[in-house]
């Protein structure tokens, strides 16, 4: 079967499900609680919940596919899609999305700790910065105005856009000497590369900022519901001089405790619909599985393009709808 | 350069315990959310707030939820735990949890090798997620 024909189906119920979601109306059944916050953008649904789970399946596969295809984490491009073109809640949108890259960071990094790619001492410190933050970030983000979340995440998948097209990250940076927060927190080692063939020693440096900057990435992970680990991997590649393979599995692991503080956090609060987050969390991961051999038969440089259109659109959409431009 | 399938010489000892605890709890946790999904779709179990009143709420923000169906936030998902979709928050629950499991076996292997540093580190973390899983921190309620 041509990748095209495969797309097709998933295209045609993702179009009618945007249709369907642009616009909104307050159901009569909800009309008596509304007085409860400013914003009320609940509606009345002509189609079962089994229609919109399919929906969401098939939206979370494509993203899946797509999220895999341009080597970032699913949970950016799931809020920022979903969030953007369907009608759910961002709260629930929020606690969906940190299920599926917490699931996701747990698939994957057990894999990446045996083969060496990740460095579990460098995410002790790292981790916990992040996973601290994002319970700031999580408590912050349920009790602020939905418009102002929706438009502080359009800006960040803007900037996120902006980091993919200028961010030169490099394979094995040149650190001449390793700091000594790094010495007395033991952060250095060796990996296997099985593309050289050989094992490649490491070690870092600016370790403070690197651990300042996670506490900022765990801060937007918890108040927009997502793993940042294209964040994660910046930082620990361009700052404190990563192998880039090391900082992609590092990433993981540190997504793994971010999501686990803020999940928690959603968890408790009631933000987390199984309806919305099981179907999701299915799809991201067949997504990811089918993505792996449709890598194999495109381009890499088309799939970024691809990626890089969807963030941008959806981030431009997320801001106009955050400002009432585009609702 | 060692085969495919097997551990690479430098991942240490610790990564692959960390990773084995890791693993067994996130396919445990995979598996139940799966099984209890379909208990609750299919209606074996009767589910606290219906699936066909679901839609009512996805749209609107969490406070209303809870508001409209009567629910309180933090550990009483716990009593709710005979209905179909509340059974759910178990396995999530678990797979939210692992990574605690996890850290917890990392503070033994580190304190049982002396290493105070890393150790402090882990008791820093679990302070952290405990925080977060004990329920006192919570928003969007009424």
């Amino acid at each position: 079967m041509r990748v095209e024909n495969f797309f097709k189906p998933l295209f045609a119920l993702g179009l009618l499900a945007i249709w369907h979601g642009w616009g909104d109306s307050v159901p009569e059944g909800l009309a008596a609680v509304s007085h409860l916050r400013p914003e009320t953008p609940s509606r009345a649904e002509p189609y079962p919940w089994w229609i919109w789970a399919l929906v969401l399946f098939g939206f979370s596969f494509v993203v899946g596919i797509l999220s895999l295809l341009g080597g970032m984490g699913g949970g950016t491009l799931f809020v920022s899609v979903v969030g953007s073109f369907l009608f759910f809640h961002l709260d629930f949108v929020r606690g969906a999305s940190l299920l599926v890259a917490l699931t996701g960071a747990l698939s994957a990094g057990p894999g990446l700790l045996r083969y060496g790619m990740g460095n579990l001492r460098l995410s002790l410190p790292a981790g916990l910065m992040t996973s601290t933050g994002a319970i700031i970030g999580a408590l912050l983000g349920l009790r602020v105005p939905t418009a102002v979340v929706q438009v502080a995440l359009g800006l960040t998948i803007l900037g996120v856009v902006i980091l993919l097209l200028k961010a030169k990250r490099t394979d094995y940076p040149e650190v001449q000497k390793a700091d000594e927060l790094s010495r007395v927190l033991g952060i250095a080692g060796v990996y296997l590369d099985r593309a050289l063939g050989r094992e490649v020693p490491w070690q870092i440096h600016r370790t403070s900022l690197g651990l300042v900057m996670f506490g900022v990435i765990g801060f937007m992970a918890g108040l927009f519901g997502i793993g940042a680990g294209w964040a994660n991997v910046l930082v620990l590649n361009l700052v404190m001089g990563v192998p880039l393979k090391v900082a992609v599995g590092t990433s993981k692991l540190i997504v793994c405790l971010t999501n686990t503080a803020a999940a928690w956090v959603y968890l408790h609060s009631g933000a987390l619909l199984l309806i919305l987050a099981v179907p999701s969390v299915l799809g991201m991961m067949l997504g990811s599985w089918a993505g792996v051999g449709i890598l194999l038969r495109l381009a890499p440089i088309r799939l970024k393009v691809v990626v890089i259109a969807l963030l941008l659109f959806a981030g431009a959409r997320s801001l106009l709808k955050g400002l009432g431009v585009w609702s | 350069m060692n085969q495919e399938g097997q551990p690479s010489p430098s991942s240490s000892d610790l990564q692959l315990f960390y990773a084995r605890i890791i693993d067994g709890g996130a396919k445990l946790g995979f598996v139940l959310l799966l099984v209890t999904f379909v208990i609750y779709v299919t209606g074996l179990l009767a589910p606290y707030v219906s699936l066909e009143e679901v839609p009512r709420y996805w749209s609107g923000p969490v406070a209303h939820y809870l508001k409209a169906t009567r629910l309180n936030p933090g550990w009483t998902w716990v009593d709710k735990l005979k209905y179909g979709d509340f059974l759910n928050y178990f396995p999530i629950a678990l797979m939210a949890g692992v990574i605690i499991l996890g850290y917890l076996g990392l503070l033994w292997r580190f304190l049982r090798q002396g290493e105070t540093i890393p150790s402090l580190i882990v008791v820093l973390q679990l302070l952290v997620l405990a925080l977060a899983a004990s329920g006192f921190l919570r928003a969007g309620g009424y």
